[in-house]
């Protein structure tokens, strides 16, 4: 766990060193506060009810695009550069890489939320919030950082181009975040039931609505769980290559 | 021993990048690795730092297995990959923090550690200025500081000079000379000269496989076979008679003139013998004034190509 941290302190130190961290959680905190309070139409107080349902809505979409960006080097950059050779013959295992990277987007995501805890608070403050809703919306956001996190890992770890890599998270994130449910909805039988199972937005949607089902955490977790093994399995792949 | 290796061989397909070598390092030695490219150096270096593993064979570093007990191996070796790769954006005293950190070095003795090692390499001035800021020489000294912070008993250095200028490459291997005194080193280099000037002994691999393992003088000299004489006759009479007679003495293999200089001939002795005093002593009895004299060096580059042509 201390090698993991190590990485973690370090992969967060970089974020902030080289000020994407400030621009992404600038760009977050500016762009879903202005969709969730701002915005005409659809924002918190334009809904009559005391819930964070505009700025969660809007969070599904600003978190899809800057979770690449923040994976798409972590792995690509190391490669090119060939950095990871000599992160790899220190005294820690490809486990330890991987789950040290990923802790700290992870980490980033959350501390992106925790700065619009004032949201919840304001709403608090003046209305009858359900806190069990609210908090699994934050948690649904959580996970599906988690699970783009993961994708954008593997990715980062299959090519030495980032530019490659965060289209390419992109783009595999587009077929959970839209694709999937479309196809989904015009599906039926078992491939409907795959696709639904598949769509991002379903599980969310219904975590945030405050319904929390296993099938949700199991979709979440495999999806954590497979992008994360693939990623480590890529970088175990110099063993036989 | 700090480092034994048993059939190591590493396959990429039916490529053979390492074939089935063995060898044993012991404690407080400096290794040169000599071949050409893609003789099998960096593979191995790489399957003894397990970057990668092997596809046959083991190696142990001081007991420890590189197939069942990685975390020991990689704590008792510090690793120059070639090319240096570091991160540009780390100043140079957080990354060796950073490095001491993965080492397993304690938290405690850290600030120590890398006191020491800015002592050592030199990077006292350049500690808060970011790696990417600083000259090649001193990036290489950045990557011997990272590989040494958490005092291993070995050291792999995969072509620690490449791209350094002269004086630079003068100060590395005075550095790994000094490094040498205290623990094993194992590296790799292209410039022949630098393992004559470093090394205790020299391993030249070709194809995967070791084809000489010995010290710089023994290679030299089984290499260059018997002693060659550069001489030159000032009133030599005509170039046979000087053959003739020079043919008389007994050390001597052959004598041919040199086509180059005029009244120049060489002179090459019999195996493990040396002709120089019979020679001059031939001179002398036929009163010829002999101007030069001078034993050839065969180079180790001639060395080199001739261990590894084919």
């Amino acid at each position: 766990m201390n090698k993991i941290w190590i990485l973690t302190k370090r992969e967060l130190k970089t974020f902030f060193d080289s000020l994407i961290a400030y621009v992404l959680l600038g760009l977050f905190l500016g762009v879903s506060g202005y969709f969730a309070w701002q915005m005409q139409g659809n924002n918190i107080f334009d809904r009559g009810e005391a819930n964070l349902m505009p700025f969660f809505d809007i969070a599904f979409w600003t978190l899809f695009f800057f979770i690449p960006l923040l994976t798409m080097r972590m792995l690509a950059e190391e490669n090119k550069t060939g950095t990871i050779e000599l992160l790899l013959t220190k005294s820690v295992t490809d486990w330890q890489v991987i789950f040290g990277k990923f802790l700290s987007v992870f980490i980033l995501i959350a501390i992106a939320l925790l700065l619009t805890t004032p949201y919840y608070y304001t709403i608090a403050k003046y209305g009858e919030v359900d806190h069990g809703v609210v908090v699994l919306g934050y948690l649904s956001l959580l996970l599906m950082s988690g699970a783009y996190t993961a994708i954008g890992l593997w990715v980062s770890s299959i090519t030495n181009n980032q530019i490659v890599a965060g289209l390419l998270a992109l783009v595999i994130g587009l077929m959970f975040h839209l694709i999937f449910g479309v196809m989904a909805s015009s599906s039926s039988g078992m491939v409907g039931d795959v696709l639904s199972f598949l769509d991002m937005r379903g599980h969310f949607t219904s975590m945030i609505r405050g319904v929390v089902d296993s099938t949700d955490l199991l979709f979440y977790g495999s999806i954590i769980f497979i992008g994360l093994v693939l990623a480590e399995s890529q970088l175990a792949k110099r063993h036989i290559a | 021993m700090s480092i034994i290796v048993e059939n190591l061989s590493k396959h990429y397909g039916t490529q053979k990048a390492v074939d089935n070598i063995s060898f044993k390092v012991e404690s407080g030695q400096i290794l040169g690795f000599l071949g050409p490219n893609g003789a099998g150096k960096t593979t191995t270096m790489k399957m003894l730092t397990c970057y990668i593993a092997p596809s046959g064979g083991n190696a142990t570093v001081y007991g420890k297995s590189i197939k069942n007990d990685q975390e020991a191996v990689k704590k008792s070796i510090g690793y120059l990959p070639e090319h240096n790769p570091l991160y540009l954006d780390m100043p140079v005293i957080e990354y060796l923090e950073f490095s001491a950190a993965m080492q397993g070095v304690p938290k405690s003795q850290i600030n120590q550690a890398v006191k020491n090692m800015l002592v050592t390499c030199g990077l006292g001035a350049e500690k808060h200025k970011n790696i990417g800021e600083l000259s090649k020489g001193y990036r290489q000294r950045v990557g011997l500081a990272q590989a040494m912070i958490h005092d291993p008993d070995v050291l792999i250095l995969d072509e620690p000079t490449t791209g350094l200028d002269p004086n630079q490459i003068i100060e590395i291997r005075k550095l790994i000379k000094e490094i040498g005194q205290k623990k094993t080193v194992i590296f790799s280099t292209h410039i022949l000269s630098e393992v004559e000037a470093t090394c205790d002994r020299v391993m030249i691999i070709n194809k995967g496989r070791i084809i000489e393992d010995s010290t710089p003088e023994l290679i030299r000299k089984k290499a260059t076979g018997g002693e060659v004489l550069h001489i030159t006759i000032e009133d030599a009479p005509n170039a046979d008679t000087v053959i003739q007679q020079l043919n008389t003495v007994a050390t001597v293999q052959s004598v041919t003139e040199k086509k180059e200089a005029s009244n120049g001939f060489v002179v090459e002795s019999k195996p493990e013998e040396s002709s120089r005093k019979a020679v001059f002593k031939q001179c002398v009895a036929n009163n010829w004034t002999l101007t030069e004299m001078r034993v050839e060096e065969t180079s180790l580059e001639d060395i080199f190509r001739t261990l590894t042509r084919n």
